[in-house]
């Protein structure tokens, strides 16, 4: 079986990022950029499941403008055997469209398995996984916090994180899982898994030769930042705390 | 001009002879607006949740006719129905999938009937909560008929112009869909919560129709099966809807010492939250997390009882009405949303406050 992992480049997680003056966007010139960490996680459970003897190759994709190749890099010396790369150029491409370009892709390499991150941490929309899903009329295993193969009926047993707790649920393959937080703790890319990633192949297509036309139907009015919130103070003692609340705040 | 105003004074009268008018002024004049509300329920009622896009379907539009969906088995699902027909007074209908394998929201089977629903009601705004059913079921349907759905909308300032956070809420972003119908939404609960005239809803129940859903495609819908499900029984509120909620981070050290935030809890009526590193520790079960990732609450008060304040979990509480931090360290990121912020030790500041504070019922 081949694995399809999708990974994405975004903001480092731990940038505080700032607004652009003219409301535009985010500022993301000179600003440090890193693979997603649900994208870890995802690929991290194709590598784990690749080394289990599971699945025999984990592929990893992204879509993006050139600099997304440095995240496939970083995918490679992770682990994965090989990337496709689809250069959008500089469009935002939102997740319709990734999904449709997914969808192709899948379609070329026959993967029995998909697998994305829960989200990405920048647009914050938490649906490409699904909407490839439902183009595929493939099954969902989204919030996934344990994956368990079963290769010979070709069925996935994947635990959820729903609102209520953990929800199971039993998928037949092909499949598309989302990963959350918790499914596993991504690897670091070594020296030497770094150099050899030099020599994987990234093979660049673009969503015009995958037959995908960008059709984006939500449009970007202005990106502002959110209202301050009001200086607090900093109290001396309990008795004051719970005087504030009851005769100030009044929530108690 | 004047064609398009008088069009306009007549749309307002939502009078149904409009109607035919729609095709010829679809882009300068917005059409009829329908909603059609994906909902969940639970023990017989329809969810706070889904009660929220209710009230943000009446933000659409005043006028906005409202069908509401639902999906189960049993008599359960027939006693939300009763509940949904009554819950709002702009809903004009509710539509219900009963069927044994339709028990557990799968979002296979969710998807189909959405777009077939869609296809008999053309609806407008399809809209359901942020919630984990929300987040699984909307985006597959959007796919499925082909428009992009958006997720977690705050704000709503026309039928088709909305505000989201993005970035874990560090930045808001407007958004306008230009697409066709139906416009797809995930709505932040927290952000509507409209007051709703139980009188007025009461007098004018909706009709409740069955759905035929023996158009479900087995080739899709077979391929997922539910197992189980194992929660948390808990006593307490909602975290999603509590009107207060009190959380621990990395600092609480335990889980054990985690018994001493639910005690306190327990006394304010509260919900209890933890960090992602309280989770990852072991202290609670995940459910709980509260941030980017987790559940993203807005209470009257929270207390956060060690937390940093990281960034992540800031996106999942930073619109909450009151803030206290109790931190021993004063550089701790979260004062700097803190309304109240004490410099000191939890151990100390939390049976102090189980004795101090005044029971709340």
């Amino acid at each position: 079986m081949k694995i399809m992992v999708a990974v994405k480049r975004v903001v480092d997680y731990a940038v505080k990022i700032r607004v652009k003056p003219d409301k535009t966007g985010v500022e993301t010139t000179n600003v440090k950029m890193s693979m997603n960490p649900f994208c870890e996680i995802a690929l991290e459970e194709a590598l784990r499941i690749r080394e289990s003897g599971l699945a025999k190759e984990v592929v990893a994709v992204s879509v993006g403008p050139t600099q997304c190749a440095d995240t496939l890099r970083t995918a490679l010396a992770m682990g994965a055997d090989r990337a496709v790369h689809v250069d959008a150029g500089t469009a935002n491409v939102p997740p319709l469209s990734v999904a449709k370009i997914l969808r192709a892709l899948v379609q070329a390499e026959q993967p029995g398995l998909l697998i994305l991150g829960k989200q990405a941490i920048d647009d914050d929309c938490n649906q490409t996984g699904q909407m490839v899903a439902g183009l595929l009329k493939w099954s969902q295993g989204t919030f996934a916090s344990k994956v368990v193969l079963d290769k010979e009926n070709q069925k996935a047993t994947v635990e959820r994180e729903v609102d209520g707790g953990i929800e199971t649920i039993c998928l037949d393959l092909p499949a598309v899982i989302t990963t959350d937080l918790r499914l596993n703790q991504p690897r670091y890319a070594t020296l030497p898994n770094i150099m050899k990633a030099k020599s994987k192949v990234i093979k660049k297509v673009t969503p015009e030769e995958l037959n995908v036309e960008l059709r984006p139907d939500i449009e970007i009015v202005q990106v502002t930042e959110p209202p301050k919130r009001k200086a607090g103070v900093i109290l001396s003692s309990v008795d004051e705390l719970i005087d504030k609340l009851k005769n100030e705040a009044r929530v108690l | 001009m004047a064609a398009i105003a008088a069009l306009k004074a007549l749309r307002k009268s939502s009078s149904p002879c409009f109607a035919p008018f729609r095709t010829t002024f679809s882009q300068s004049i917005r059409r009829f607006i329908s909603t059609l509300i994906v909902a969940e329920h639970d023990g017989g009622f329809v969810k706070p949740s889904t009660l929220s896009a209710i009230a943000a379907a009446e933000v659409v539009s005043k006028e906005n006719s409202i069908s509401v969906l639902l999906a189960g088995s049993g008599p359960s699902v027939e006693k939300a129905a009763q509940h949904a027909a009554t819950c709002h007074p702009l809903v004009s209908e509710v539509l219900v999938a009963k069927a044994e394998e339709l028990e557990h929201p799968m979002a296979e089977s969710w998807a189909e009937i959405v777009k077939m629903v869609q296809q008999k009601g053309s609806y407008s705004h399809i809209m359901a909560a942020s919630t984990s059913f929300g987040k699984n079921i909307l985006p597959r349907a959007a796919a499925v008929l082909d428009v992009s759905p958006i997720t977690d909308v705050v704000q709503i300032s026309e039928p088709r112009l909305f505000v989201r956070p993005i970035y874990a809420g560090n930045a808001l972003c407007t958004v306008q869909y230009t697409g066709l119908d139906p416009c797809m939404m995930t709505i932040r609960s927290t952000s509507f919560q409209g007051e709703v005239n139980p009188d007025a809803a009461k007098a004018n129940p909706a009709t409740i129709t069955q759905i035929d859903i023996s158009f479900l495609n087995q080739e899709i819908v077979g391929k997922s099966k539910w197992l189980s499900l194992s929660s948390q029984e808990s006593e307490r509120p909602d975290l999603g809807n509590a009107r207060v909620v009190i959380t621990g981070g990395r600092a609480l050290k335990s889980a054990e010492n985690f018994k001493l935030l639910e005690k306190l809890a327990e006394k304010l009526g509260a919900a209890v939250g933890a960090t992602r590193a309280a989770v990852d520790a072991g202290y609670v079960p995940n459910d709980l997390q509260v941030g980017q990732t987790g559940k993203i609450v807005a209470p009257e008060l929270y207390i956060a009882f060690g937390v940093s304040g990281a960034i992540q979990h800031l996106a999942g509480m930073r619109d909450s009405k009151v803030i206290v931090a109790v931190n021993k360290d004063a550089d701790a990121p979260i004062f700097q949303v803190a309304d109240y912020g004490l410099v000191a030790d939890l151990f100390e500041v939390i049976p102090e406050l189980l004795e101090k504070v005044p029971e709340k019922k």
